[in-house]
C-alpha cells in the first residue's frame, strides 16, 4: 500500500479500496443501482431531524430526491449514445463551501465514476452529516461501496501526486491559487481535468418586480446567496444593480430587510471589519472616476459602496463578508464592462430574465449562468458551462 | 495650545479636558492638511463621505487601516521634500508599509520620542546596551522598523554596544568589559521582546548555569515589538521579567507599544504595568461590530492617533491589535493621558509587526 496513503483520514473508505479504486469498472451514466443509492441518501437525509438546522444539507437532499434525480437523467442522458464513466474520479473540493464535495461526488457517480473526494480540512457539521448518512445508507449497496470514498487531508503534496497518478479525472474546485497547487502533480497521459477557477458573480434587480415581492423572503434568498458562505462562493453576487423606478425606496427596504435578518443569523468577525474598511479605503483611492461612495447603515454587517461608474478591474480584488457594490443603470449593456471577463460567472436577479438578452448577445467573455437571486447557490451538472455527466464519462462509438 | 506649544509640554502633563482641546485643534488640522495635499487621501475620505467642512472631535474623524500603508503610497508632501522612507519589516513576499518622512515629521519624531523615553529613564543620557545585531542599521535609506527603533532609541545612549554579532550569537565577553567600566552606572537596555528572549537570556541562561553571570541590576530594559511569537512559547510579560531577573538581576523592565507608521509616538509600559498614551498621541478602542468607542474596560480593536505626522496622513489609523484601555488620567504611577493594555493582533489578520518577520523565519 502506498504510504501517503497512511496520513490520510477516511471519513468513507480505507486505505486498501483506495489503492484498488483505479481497477473498480466504470458504470454508464444515471445507473439505476446509483439513481437508487441516491435517492436512498435523500431520504435519510430529508429524514433525519438532526438535518433540518442545516439547510444546505437539506438542499442536498431535495437536489438527489427521485423526482429531481430523473429530470436530470432526461436532460442529461442523450440518446443514441453508448456512454460510460472515464473511470476513478480525483474530487479537490473548496475550502470555503461544506457541501459542495457532496455535489461534486453526486456529479461524478451519476457519470457512472469510482470517486475520491478531498473534503476541507476545516470541521463544518454539514460535512459530518452527509458523510454519516451515507455510511448507513451504503450499508444497503454493497456493490457501490468501492466506488466512494472521502477523505481529509492536510496539504500534501505525496497524497496528491500519489492520487493524481492513479486518476482518470480531476476535477479541482476552489480556485486559482488551489488549481496552481494541485497541477504540480502530474496526470496520467489519458486523465482529463477539470478546474473550476476564481470567479466573481453580480446581480441585477428591477425595483418594480422586487417591490412586488415579500421582502423578507428575498432577504433570506439573497442571504442564502450571500452570508450563508461568508460572500465568499464565486457564484455569490458582489455587485447589486439596480433598475427601475422608486429606486431610493426599494433600495431602502431591500437592505433594511437584509439587516434584520442578518442581526438574528450573521456574525461578523473581527477581523472582517478592519477587512472591509481597508477594501473601501482602496477602492476610493483605486477607482475615484467611479466616485464611489459609502452608504453607512446602523452597523458594520453590511457595507454599501455606490458607483457612478462600472470601471474595469473592479472585481480584481474581491472582499467578502457582506461588501456590495451598487451601481444604477438605465441599458442593460451599461452591465457589459462586469460580462466581459471571462471570470464573470453567475447574474442573479429579480426582474424579466428577457432583459439580459441584449448583453449576452453584446460578446461578452463570460457570464455562464443567469438564475433567480436565492438560486445562484443551487447545483446543477452545468456548472461553470461545462455539461458535467459529458466531461467526466466517454462516449463509445458503435458502427 | 499650538502643536509646537505641547512640544514644549511635558509629555505625560495635560489632564482630559486640555488634550480632548488641543487633539481635536492638532487633529481636524492634520486631516485639512492631509485632505489637501494627498490626492489618494482625498478619494479615501469622500469615499468614507467624510464633508471635510465639517467640525467634530477629534474621535469622530475618520480613520483608515493601517494596512492602507501597504497597499499604497501615501504622501502630502512632494517627492523632493522626502527625506527618508521607512518601511515595517515585513517577511520575504509579504507586503511592507511604506512611510514618507519630510524633516520635521522626521525631526518631531525623534523629539517625541526623547520626551517620552526621558520621562522613564530620566534626562541623563546612559551607557546603552542593544540587544540586536549591528547590521539591521546598515541601510539608512530603507529604514526596517527595527533599524529605525534601534536607531531612536540610541540617542539615550552615551556609549552603545551591541549585545549580538551579525551571527546573532552574544557578545559575553564584549559585554561583561563594558559593564566593568560603567559599573555603578545606570545602564540602558533595548531591543524587540522576542528577540530578547531567544537571543539573549537563553544565552545568559546557559551561561548562569556554567556560572558565569553579567550583572545588570542597573540596568533599564526598554523592549517592544509584540508578544505573539513569546506567548506560542507559552512565556507571559510576567515571566519574561521574572526569569530576565533571575539570569542577570535587572530590576526595571519597560515594555512599549507602538508601529512604524506612527513613530515617536511610542506607547510605553509604566510601573504599574500600564501602557500610557503621552499628550503627543491617543487611543480609542473600537467595536469591531460598528466602529463605536468602547466603554474602560471593554476590548476593542484599537485605534491609534498621533500629531505628529505632516508629511503622510498616517495620524489616525485603526490598527488590527486589540486591546482595553483601562482608564484616563487616574493612573497610580501618576501620568495623566489615557492607559491602556494590548492584548494582541486580532485573530487572523496578516503578520504585522518588528520582530514578528525574524520570528516567522525562526
Amino acid at each position: 500500500m502506498r504510504q501517503s496513503f497512511e496520513k490520510i483520514k477516511f471519513l468513507i473508505g480505507s486505505a486498501e479500496s483506495l489503492e484498488r479504486m483505479a481497477e473498480v469498472p466504470s458504470k454508464t451514466p444515471f445507473d439505476d443501482e446509483i439513481c437508487e443509492f441516491l435517492n436512498s441518501l435523500s431520504k435519510a437525509l430529508l429524514t433525519s431531524p438532526k438535518n433540518r438546522m442545516y439547510p444546505a444539507v437539506t438542499a442536498f437532499g431535495f437536489f438527489l430526491r427521485k423526482g429531481s434525480i430523473g429530470l436530470l437523467k432526461q436532460r442529461f442522458l442523450k440518446a443514441g449514445e453508448y456512454r460510460l464513466g472515464r473511470g476513478m474520479s480525483f474530487h479537490i473540493a473548496p475550502s470555503n463551501v461544506p457541501v459542495n464535495f457532496a455535489y461534486s461526488l453526486a456529479a461524478g457517480l451519476l457519470a457512472g465514476n469510482p470517486n475520491v473526494v478531498r473534503v476541507p480540512s476545516k470541521e463544518f457539521p454539514e460535512i459530518d452529516l452527509i458523510a454519516e448518512a451515507m455510511r448507513a445508507t451504503l450499508e444497503a449497496y454493497e456493490g457501490l461501496k468501492n466506488m466512494i470514498s472521502l477523505v481529509r487531508y492536510e496539504r500534501d503534496r505525496e497524497i496528491n501526486d500519489d492520487l493524481s497518478g492513479l486518476c482518470a479525472n480531476r476535477i479541482i474546485w476552489g480556485g486559482d491559487s488551489t488549481i496552481e497547487e494541485i497541477r504540480k502533480s502530474p496526470l496520467a497521459p489519458r486523465a482529463k481535468e477539470i478546474c473550476f477557477a476564481d470567479r466573481y458573480s453580480f446581480a441585477v434587480i428591477d425595483t418594480k418586480a422586487y417591490l412586488d415581492m415579500d421582502p423578507k423572503r428575498v432577504a433570506e434568498s439573497f442571504y442564502n446567496d450571500t452570508y450563508l458562505s461568508d460572500q465568499n462562493a464565486c457564484s455569490s453576487p458582489r455587485v447589486i444593480c439596480w433598475t427601475g423606478n422608486e429606486e431610493a425606496y426599494a433600495k431602502k427596504l431591500f437592505w433594511d430587510s437584509l439587516h434584520e435578518f442578518l442581526k438574528q443569523k450573521f456574525e461578523l468577525q473581527s477581523v472582517k471589519a478592519v477587512d472591509k474598511l481597508s477594501s473601501l479605503c482602496l477602492v476610493g483611492a483605486s477607482f475615484p472616476e467611479a466616485k464611489p461612495r459609502f452608504v453607512a447603515m446602523q452597523d458594520n454587517l453590511i457595507t454599501r459602496v455606490e458607483l457612478k461608474k462600472l470601471p474595469m478591474g473592479l472585481m480584481q480584488r474581491l472582499e467578502n463578508s457582506g461588501f456590495f457594490f451598487e451601481y444604477s443603470f438605465m441599458d442593460i449593456l451599461e452591465l457589459k464592462t462586469l460580462c466581459l471577463d471571462k471570470r464573470c460567472q453567475t447574474i442573479g436577479y429579480i426582474g424579466d430574465k428577457r432583459m439580459f438578452m441584449p448583453l449576452l448577445a453584446s460578446g461578452i467573455g463570460g457570464v455562464d449562468r443567469i438564475v433567480p437571486i436565492g438560486k445562484t447557490m443551487d447545483f446543477d451538472l452545468y456548472w461553470d458551462g461545462y455539461d458535467l455527466i459529458n466531461e467526466l464519462s466517454r462516449n463509445i462509438s458503435v458502427s | 495650545m499650538t502643536f509646537d506649544e505641547a512640544m514644549e509640554c511635558k509629555p505625560f502633563s495635560m489632564d482630559k479636558v486640555e488634550k480632548k482641546a488641543f487633539l481635536n485643534d492638532r487633529l481636524m488640522e492634520l486631516t485639512k492638511r492631509h485632505y489637501r495635499e494627498s490626492k489618494e487621501y482625498r478619494d479615501i475620505l469622500d469615499t468614507l463621505g467624510f464633508d471635510i467642512k465639517s467640525q467634530i472631535a477629534y474621535d469622530e474623524l475618520p480613520f483608515v487601516p493601517v494596512r492602507l500603508f501597504k497597499e499604497l503610497s501615501l504622501k502630502s508632501v512632494p517627492e523632493e521634500k522626502i527625506v527618508k522612507t521607512m518601511t515595517s519589516s515585513g517577511t520575504t513576499g509579504q507586503a511592507v508599509s511604506r512611510i514618507y518622512l519630510d524633516s520635521r515629521t522626521a525631526a518631531n519624531q525623534q523629539k517625541v520620542m526623547a520626551r517620552i523615553v526621558s520621562d522613564f529613564l530620566g534626562p541623563e543620557r546612559c551607557p546603552m546596551i542593544i540587544i540586536d545585531c549591528p547590521s539591521v542599521t546598515k541601510n539608512r535609506e530603507m529604514f526596517s522598523a527595527r533599524g529605525a527603533g534601534i536607531l531612536g532609541f540610541s540617542i539615550f545612549g552615551q556609549k552603545r554596544i551591541y549585545a549580538l554579532n551579525d551571527e546573532m550569537e552574544l557578545d559575553f565577553n564584549g559585554l561583561s568589559h563594558f559593564l566593568d567600566t560603567y559599573r555603578g552606572k545606570k545602564i540602558l537596555l533595548f531591543g524587540f521582546t522576542f528577540m530578547i528572549w531567544e537571543h539573549f537570556y537563553k544565552k545568559l541562561l546557559k551561561r548562569a548555569e556554567e556560572g558565569e553571570r553579567l550583572d545588570l541590576s542597573n540596568g533599564v530594559l526598554i523592549h517592544g515589538g509584540g508578544w505573539k511569537k513569546l506567548l506560542s512559547e507559552a512565556v507571559s510579560p510576567l515571566e519574561f521579567k521574572e526569569r530576565l531577573n533571575e539570569v542577570c538581576g535587572l530590576n526595571e523592565v519597560h515594555d512599549y507599544y507602538g508601529m512604524v507608521e506612527q513613530t515617536g509616538c511610542i506607547y510605553v509600559e509604566c510601573e504599574c504595568g500600564h501602557l500610557h498614551s503621552s499628550i503627543y498621541s491617543d487611543v480609542i478602542a473600537r467595536r469591531p461590530s460598528d466602529f463605536s468607542k468602547c466603554e474602560y474596560g471593554e476590548k476593542g480593536i484599537l485605534q491609534v492617533i498621533s500629531t505628529i505626522p505632516e508629511s503622510y496622513p498616517g495620524h489616525s489609523l485603526l490598527t488590527e491589535d486589540e486591546g482595553t484601555v483601562l482608564g484616563e488620567d487616574d493612573c497610580p504611577c501618576g501620568r495623566l493621558g489615557k492607559y491602556f493594555s494590548v492584548s494582541g493582533r486580532i485573530k487572523n489578520a496578516e503578520l504585522r509587526g518588528c520582530s514578528d518577520t525574524y520570528a516567522a523565519k525562526f
